[in-house]
């Protein structure tokens, strides 16, 4: 199971700065098992989102969102929603908002920071990988996540060995803080290009002691 | 306050040079280098494990140079250390009387001599700058307080000709917020590519200093064009070294940079040379460009 913490619902009220019409997306996967996500979760933060001055066009829930396949398929069925949204948030696993910001020509946002992975990893889609750092920026990407697309792991933008589209490392490799240019160009959101990153937490990528002394730890965690 | 922060903030032009550390402990190379530099540039850099290639380290050699009377551009990169190294190597050169510190991300570390290396990147280009900052202001990164704080000339690079132009200009934006105070570019040979360039950035009102490595015979060139990112020697300048005897190559070498600097010097705030050992023709560039 992945293991997530939510985002404080002032760190997400201003990551989805002017955008007032929201779809929200849950995974009744990992998230719901360890109580960050779920359909209960899921309406809490819509309330959450409405006394935050925003309108919730809509919310539906999928298992999984590793499952590119799935999360095109049901994500069809809700497209007169999402046209009138001005963007999503994704409450799952960092892969999941990538999934699902492949799939939609919205920003996505996360309303979750995924930090460990304990035991089962989910379906695995093809491109979208999640080194759960703790402190998921996706918001700030156009849902491409730097930190495992850009051989370098940069936070603040392309290196000077990006070139015609490809890393310095592998000629065919696709730079991934390009791939992020592209994608904030076409959201119109290339100003998140321009935002200064704080430096990495690393200790986020611990899972705290209060989440690893919890009996569904045990159960997923530890051999028995 | 170093020289070339006192040169650049009067708005006079500079010339920087540049020297890369040797493999090993042979400094000879390095003194006849340096050498051929006195008096000629205002200051010069000191490369930092460039291309990834395990050699002498660039504050050892810069503090080197500030004893014997050399203004260096001691140049810090992300990739091998962490943010506690950066920080001591940054403090650290302060305290022997290095004032100028370029900050850059680093090449991958399987572009150099140690692919299976682990690539650290803690930080990159843009924090490094801020990092620089907050030292100067007499904190480090955890917000605790220095016991004597650094004044640090801090300056960055970018690199005019890599394509798309547009997120280069972003990140150029990035670093002045980050508080680079100058720039010096990657290599360039040709002066609209600097223009186009420089009409983009002028409105942030930071010194550049246009970057050029000088050509040493044909196969070099070539070898730039296809592997480094943003470097394109035209067919022009090719066909002028290809056609040139091995005798008179440094004779041509001078006179391309020479000819190229005194294009580029109305366009920016100076010139960086990257003379890759080649110092002894440094003179003969500067008097070419009508800067002797």
């Amino acid at each position: 199971m992945l293991v997530t913490e939510e985002k404080p619902i002032k760190e997400i009220l201003g990551a989805l700065e002017a955008d007032k019409k929201l779809f929200v997306v849950g995974c009744a996967g990992c998230p719901e098992g360890w109580e960050t996500g779920g359909p209960q979760k899921v309406a809490e933060l819509a309330d959450k989102l409405r006394a935050g001055g925003k309108e919730v066009v809509g919310t539906t829930m999928i298992d999984f969102l590793c499952n590119k396949a799935l999360v095109g398929l049901r994500l069809g069925r809700c497209i007169e929603a999402l046209k009138a949204a001005d963007a999503v948030l994704v409450v799952s696993c960092g892969i999941g908002v990538q999934a699902t910001a492949a799939m939609v020509d919205k920003p996505c946002h996360p309303a979750l920071n995924t930090i460990s992975s304990a035991g089962f990893q989910g379906l695995w889609p093809s491109s979208e990988r999640c080194q759960q750092c703790g402190e998921c920026v996706l918001s700030l990407t156009g849902g491409i996540c730097p930190i495992t697309t850009c051989a370098k792991s940069l936070l603040n933008g392309s290196c000077g060995g990006s070139h015609e589209g490809t890393c310095e490392v592998e000629k065919n490799r696709p730079c991934g803080w390009f791939l992020i240019y592209e994608r904030l160009k076409a959201l119109g959101k290339l100003d998140n290009y321009k935002k200064l990153q704080p430096v990495r937490n690393f200790g986020k990528m611990d899972v705290p002691l209060k989440h690893r002394s919890t009996i569904r730890w045990a159960l997923e965690a530890k051999e028995f | 306050m170093s020289r070339l922060q006192q040169e650049l903030e009067a708005g006079r032009f500079v010339v920087t040079g540049e020297v890369g550390p040797p493999k090993g402990i042979d400094t000879h190379e390095l003194d006849h280098e340096l050498e051929h530099l006195k008096g000629k540039v205002v200051a010069i850099n000191v490369t930092d494990i460039q291309s990834a290639v395990m050699r002498l380290g660039s504050l050892i050699v810069s503090e080197y140079m500030v004893r014997k009377g050399f203004e260096p551009v001691f140049q810090l990169t992300c990739r091998d250390r962490n943010r506690l190294a950066l920080q001591t190597e940054l403090i650290s050169a302060a305290w022997v009387g290095i004032e100028n510190v370029l900050c850059l991300t680093g090449d991958h570390q399987v572009l150099g001599d140690h692919r299976g290396a682990k690539g650290v990147f803690d930080l990159d280009s843009v924090s490094l700058l801020q990092t620089v900052n907050l030292l100067n202001s007499g904190k480090d990164l955890a917000g605790n307080a220095l016991a004597g704080a650094p004044k640090l000339f801090p300056g960055a690079v970018v690199a005019p000709g890599l394509e798309p132009m547009e997120p280069q200009i972003l990140k150029f934006e990035k670093k002045v917020a980050a508080g680079a105070k100058f720039f010096q570019t990657q290599a360039l040979y040709d002066p609209r590519q600097l223009e186009a360039f420089m009409k983009k950035v002028e409105q942030f009102k930071v010194p550049v200093m246009a970057g050029i490595v000088l050509l040493k015979n044909v196969g070099m060139a070539k070898f730039m064009n296809a592997n480094v990112a943003g470097v394109f020697v035209p067919e022009n300048i090719m066909k002028e070294i290809a056609g040139c005897p091995k005798k008179k190559l440094k004779q041509k070498s001078a006179e391309i940079g020479g000819r190229l600097v005194k294009e580029m010097k109305g366009m920016c705030q100076g010139i960086h040379l990257m003379p890759l050992g080649w110092t002894d023709i440094v003179p003969d560039v500067l008097g070419h460009a009508g800067l002797a």
